[in-house]
């Protein structure tokens, strides 16, 4: 009963989830929006696994002092810091002035722009590894990302200004990401859209298991 | 001292002097009285410059392909409806119809001049209506059109615009079916080699190597997405692999559903495996639902910790890179697998091994090896197959104007 009771909701679910984009009317009409209410449910309910297992295992480290236990105590002490002060403020904890507010901005937004900002470097190493001209493939990438690259910036414009109009870098630059480009995304969407499918049949027909804990 | 014609007559003369009097009253009132009349003539003629032709020909139908409740309204614009002419709106009025007696009429709606058409969006299915549509000039006058003929609102069991899905859903989920059939029965399955997926093996056995460990991040996204479900999937092949060689494989995950389900799958695996001594609880463990603060914890443990092998299976968005160059900045091999489009050349610069799309769709049943998931990757390849070919054969049609063939592959959203 532990697979066949899940199996069943699986299934009824998902066939339920198909049926329902073919039929507008009631009650099936509503189905998508009660599904993803439930789930909005369960998902808030299930933060709180996420957060005592973030605790536990980081109250384990520090206890063990296992190896780089200090970071363990920066995460808790900011756990429990903004959670307090959450609770704390009561409802107007996210009002200009507060704490929680303080924090949200001052530490918690610069580090999270941080983050992305890294991506800037981390896209430069990426494509100078990607760029290099090894072999056909690799050429054709080099060739195209510097004639879109070029193309973006108003040098490019500037560079190609004697060439005729369709010839010119921004002007190619739109014809790579427009046709070339276009066409080989889509491939690959009409391959996951595919996949999708094969893959919440398998989950449907039962085919497909081993997500409801493991085995066949 | 009277005069003499006074005094021989007298009451004729005052007889005459009233009748006189009593005419010159009554000229001046008919004067007056006509003078009435012809002002109110001048006020009609004027009432009759703005009177303006009411809308005609209103059409009333059930909206198609919806849930009930609804009912489009059609008509023909009043011809005073110019720019700058004396129609500034229509108001559409309706009236319940039961057993052919009609209700009074009330408005329900305005729509500006120069539009015909109205949704009313708050009917009772079953129940009979009729509307008439009132063209209002500048000045407040009303000038309501005929009624409608009555009507109802209904729903519909089946949205025929979205037929073709439907025949596409038939088409692809039948040859899986077939296919997973064929394969149940015995039938040898050509499945085309993934190198993404044979790589997995070499790559768990490098961690054993070098006595490293194992990293599996199964996305960013929660339990809801088929990516994650479809990474989820694998980490139960992996983490047989990494119990077999009995290797640590970490999964640190950002969504709390995941962590459930992770830890079940990772649990199950060591046992199936003959391990479930190996197996430990912090094993998988929650690092944070927020994005950039998930990949500075990954990237912190892995900068730290130095695993031999990570895996990135599941949906990522602008994270991928972040995580994927700190993983190839330690010299860990890297196998990647997603279905967002836009992160997939992230992965390819920066993996050594990249699952493109339906790759890591087709990374469990590859990795399996059983016959029926085989069969239900046969199915998708055929379904692929015709794509390829409705591809071609639009291509033809298109470009020669045969036939506007792209439009039986528009999708009502």
């Amino acid at each position: 009963m532990r697979r066949e009771i899940p199996l069943l909701i699986t299934g009824i679910v998902g066939v339920v989830f198909v049926i329902q984009y073919f039929i507008p009317h009631w009650p099936f009409n509503r189905m998508n929006a009660w599904f993803s209410d439930w789930f909005s449910i369960v998902q808030a309910c299930a933060i709180w696994l996420g957060a005592l297992n973030l605790i536990k295992i980081s109250i384990q480290k520090i206890a063990k002092k296992k190896k780089d236990w200090i970071y363990s105590v920066v995460i808790l002490v900011f756990f429990l810091l903004i959670t307090i002060l959450g609770f704390a403020e009561g409802e107007e904890f996210r009002e200009p002035g507060t704490g929680f507010t303080w924090l949200y901005e001052f530490v918690y937004t610069p580090l999270s722009s941080t983050m992305f900002a890294i991506l800037a470097f981390f896209v430069a190493s990426a494509s100078y590894r990607a760029f290099r001209a090894r072999n056909l493939e690799a050429t054709l990438l080099l060739a195209a990302a510097f004639f879109v690259m070029l193309g973006r910036v108003p040098i490019g414009d500037v560079i190609s200004g004697f060439m005729p109009q369709g010839a010119q870098l921004s002007n190619l630059a739109t014809w790579i990401m427009t046709f070339p480009q276009t066409a080989g995304q889509r491939a690959i969407m009409i391959g996951i859209a595919l996949g999708i499918v094969s893959t919440s049949l398998r989950i449907i027909l039962g085919i497909e298991r081993s997500h409801l804990g493991g085995g066949d | 001292m009277y005069p003499i014609w006074f005094q021989k007559r007298p009451l004729f003369t005052v007889l005459s002097a009233l009748t006189i009097f009593l005419l010159f009253f009554s000229v001046s009132a008919f004067a007056q009285d006509n003078s009435q009349i012809d002002t109110t003539i001048a006020v009609d003629t004027t009432l009759a410059e703005i009177r303006i032709v009411p809308p005609s020909s209103v059409e009333v139908s059930d909206v198609g392909n919806d849930a009930g409740g609804s009912i489009d309204i059609h008509w023909q614009l009043s011809p005073e409806d110019q720019n700058g002419g004396p129609v500034i709106s229509y108001s559409v009025l309706r009236a319940e119809s039961v057993d052919g007696t009609l209700g009074d009429f009330t408005e329900i709606g305005s729509v500006p001049a120069g539009a015909s058409t109205y949704a009313d969006g708050n009917t009772v299915d079953g129940l009979k209506y009729v509307y008439k549509v009132a063209a209002t000039a500048a000045s407040g006058a009303v000038f309501e059109s005929g009624d409608s003929i009555p009507v109802s609102s209904s729903a519909q069991w089946f949205d025929m615009r979205r037929i073709n899905v439907f025949v596409g859903v038939l088409l692809v989920a039948g040859f899986i079916v077939y296919y997973i059939r064929q394969a149940k029965a015995g039938k040898e399955l050509f499945i085309r080699k993934i190198a993404g997926l044979d790589a997995v093996d070499e790559a768990v056995g490098r961690a054993t190597e070098m006595g490293k460990k194992i990293f599996y991040v199964p996305g960013t996204q929660d339990m809801d997405n088929v990516q994650t479900i479809a990474g989820v999937t694998i980490l139960g092949r992996v983490a047989e692999m990494a119990a077999q060689y009995e290797t640590w494989l970490e999964v640190p995950v950002s969504r709390s559903l995941v962590l459930v389900t992770a830890k079940e799958m990772v649990k199950e695996a060591y046992s199936k495996a003959g391990r479930p001594d190996a197996y430990h609880e912090d094993q998988v463990h929650y690092l944070t639902d927020d994005q950039f603060g998930y990949a500075a914890g990954v990237d912190g443990m892995v900068v730290r910790e130095k695993p031999a092998t990570i895996f990135y299976m599941g949906a990522f968005y602008a994270e991928s890179l972040i995580l994927a160059e700190t993983g190839n900045s330690i010299g860990a091999i890297q196998i990647a697998g997603t279905g967002m489009p836009s992160q997939l050349p992230f992965f390819v610069a920066a993996c050594d091994y990249t699952l493109i799309g339906e790759e890591l769709f087709a990374a469990s049943a590859y990795l399996s090896r059983e016959p029926k998931q085989l069969g239900s990757l046969k199915g998708q390849d055929m379904g692929k197959a015709v794509i390829l070919i409705a591809l071609i054969v639009g291509l033809l049609l298109e470009t020669f104007g045969i036939w506007n063939f792209s439009t039986l592959f528009s999708v009502i959203e």
